[in-house]
């Protein structure tokens, strides 16, 4: 079984977003970048299918610059067995699907991965454009994952409850949790990482269909209004007299 | 050339958010000069679909087939691109829910059109330039995304625009076959396991959400919670140490990597406000953050705030609604 999966490089979770002053790009300026969030369900349990089935492979994949080999390198420490990184710009959703659908093509991988959405464009886009692309099923967004010789049953989670859905190889799904307990890298992971196979492969496709003209961010909150605790219930009034909300 | 709507249904009852959907589909088709169908997935029922017409939806396409009660992504899809070709629709409109992002984004290949999700306000139009305005950096920020070519799907933010109701009006129900074969529902769920949701109120689409953190000390005290959720009519949530443990449900996590929610009231209580949690919630109108520690982040994000035991306001809070209804 040859999975592959999609890592994207995102601002670490706990930062302070801000932008350039035209407010055209976001500003990396001090900004820590990791695996996104999402992403690193998807790699963990194609891990631990491989592991299970005790053969297969798993190649990272990343469309990005050079700045992002670091977090590619930490997910070969985690426990890929190789990585493609296609030099480029990330431009849109539909730009970088067209980058892994055709090396998921050109590699006849059986499952392709990918965390739910990044948690910086927040796109939830890419999954199904690559399935489209390929012309095969696409699972989004699954919460749990297993196979059995070429097809997996997955849990796919619906607005108020899940479907169990079964498909067979190869299929795209876009992970979240609970679907396993997200791996870190150990010192042996770390140690082997530096030899694995990093492949660096040019784009391919047509140009993005969407470009960003500007970002803001939300606007200030006014500050709090504190309600002393003594007095809870005057809350309950200010929500509904002044805030108006219930 | 016309706008194409989707409308979610389950149980009969058109879903809050495609109400939303519809609504800002006909404004935008106010805008381009022309009018907006909707074509209907999931169980519907005839009455309600018609009833689309008080959102402003002049006609609405539906499919009896009955294999559609269920979401299936390829024949969701083949329905929706049927409809769109049939009534030469130029833009797409659906909720950014999970059908939403799993059928619009397969859309946006078959069809060839650009796609934003996550859209948050009715669009800019100017000339031939189409800018939305979309939630970014899980809600810490947003960007104005121009939209190319002559076809173009949005995905419009739960909770983000108001439905309107123009009462009396009403829509025209048309009977529309995408001519579906077994083929198309090829991956049909094997199994829909429908959770049991407090009061009926789905987190995701709530108008107000009453969530509880480590502060409510073990999943035997959420009943306070609950008694709160219930009075307000609100659905209830936590945050991810208290999923992480499993006092609550993963479906009720809250936060950068669970569930984004945007409602008009959120009362967090004993939640101390990690960013990874306000990524999450920091869209919503009104926050209310009750913690017994004046130090506790989530103070610098509230609207209202009460420094106290949340197992001595909780009641507290839940008499004072009692006494208002």
């Amino acid at each position: 079984m040859k999975f592959l999966v999609c890592i994207s490089n995102v601002p670490d979770t706990t930062t302070k977003i801000a932008f350039t002053p035209d407010n055209k790009e976001f500003n990396k300026a001090g900004v820590q970048f990791v695996i996104n969030p999402w992403d690193e369900y998807a790699l963990t349990r194609a891990i631990e299918l491989k592991e299970a089935a005790g053969s297969g492979t798993v190649t990272v994949l990343n469309v990005g610059q050079a700045d992002t080999e670091p977090n590619i390198r930490k997910a070969l420490a985690i426990g890929a067995d190789d990585a493609i990184r296609v030099d480029a710009v990330p431009q849109d959703a539909y730009f970088v699907a067209e980058q892994i659908a055709a090396i998921a093509k050109e590699g006849a991988y059986d499952v392709i991965l990918m965390g739910k959405e990044s948690i910086d464009y927040n796109g939830f886009q890419v999954h199904g454009m690559v399935g489209e692309m390929l012309g095969i099923p696409t699972v989004a967004p699954a919460m749990k994952l297993d196979m059995s010789g070429n097809t997996a049953t997955l849990e796919r989670e619906i607005e108020g409850g899940k479907e169990i859905v079964s498909v067979n190889t190869p299929f795209v799904a876009s992970c979240q949790q609970p679907m396993c307990e997200p791996r870190i890298p150990n010192m042996r992971g770390i140690m082997t990482a530096r030899t694995k196979p990093l492949k660096v492969v040019p784009a391919v496709g047509e140009p993005a269909r969407t470009t960003v003209a500007e970002y803001a961010l939300p606007p200030k909150k006014q500050g709090v209004k504190l309600i002393d605790a003594e007095n809870a219930g005057e809350l309950i009034k200010l929500l509904r007299n002044e805030a108006k909300v219930i | 050339m016309s706008v194409l709507v989707v409308v979610e249904c389950a149980d009969g009852e058109v879903k809050k958010s495609s109400l939303e959907v519809a609504s800002y589909g006909a404004d935008v088709a106010a805008m381009l000069g022309t009018t907006a169908t909707a074509i209907a997935v999931g169980e519907a029922n005839e009455a309600n679909l018609a009833k689309l017409g008080e959102q402003g939806i002049t006609k609405v396409l539906y499919d009896a087939e009955p294999r559609l009660k269920d979401f299936v992504n390829n024949a969701y899809t083949k329905l929706i691109a049927t409809a769109a070709e049939q009534e030469s629709a130029k833009i797409i409109v659906l909720a950014n829910s999970n059908i939403g992002a799993a059928v619009g984004s397969r859309l946006s290949v078959r069809l060839k059109t650009s796609l934003a999700t996550n859209v948050v306000e009715l669009p800019k139009i100017s000339g031939d330039q189409f800018t939305v305005k979309r939630g970014a950096f899980s809600g810490k920020a947003f960007s104005d995304v121009v939209l190319s070519g002559d076809r173009k799907i949005i995905a419009v933010k739960k909770n983000s625009t108001e439905a309107k109701h123009e009462a009396g009006k009403t829509a025209e129900v048309a009977s529309f076959s995408a001519q579906l074969g077994d083929a198309d529902f090829a991956d049909a769920p094997k199994q829909v396991v429908m959770q049991d949701q407090a009061g009926g109120i789905l987190l995701p689409e709530a108008d107000r959400v009453v969530s509880g953190g480590r502060g409510m000390k073990g999943p035997e005290n959420w009943g306070l919670i609950e008694d709160l959720a219930k009075a307000l009519g609100a659905a209830t949530a936590c945050s991810k140490p208290v999923s992480d443990v499993d006092w609550r449900p993963h479906h009720e996590h809250v936060g950068q990597t669970g569930i984004t929610v945007s409602p008009n009231l959120y009362i967090a209580c004993g939640i101390s406000g990690a960013i990874q949690h306000l990524a999450g919630v920091n869209s919503s109108k009104v926050i209310v953050v009750i913690n017994k520690d004046p130090e506790a982040p989530f103070f610098k994000a509230a609207d209202y705030g009460i420094v106290g035991d949340v197992f001595d306001v909780l009641p507290k809070l839940t008499a004072a609604v009692k006494a208002l209804n």
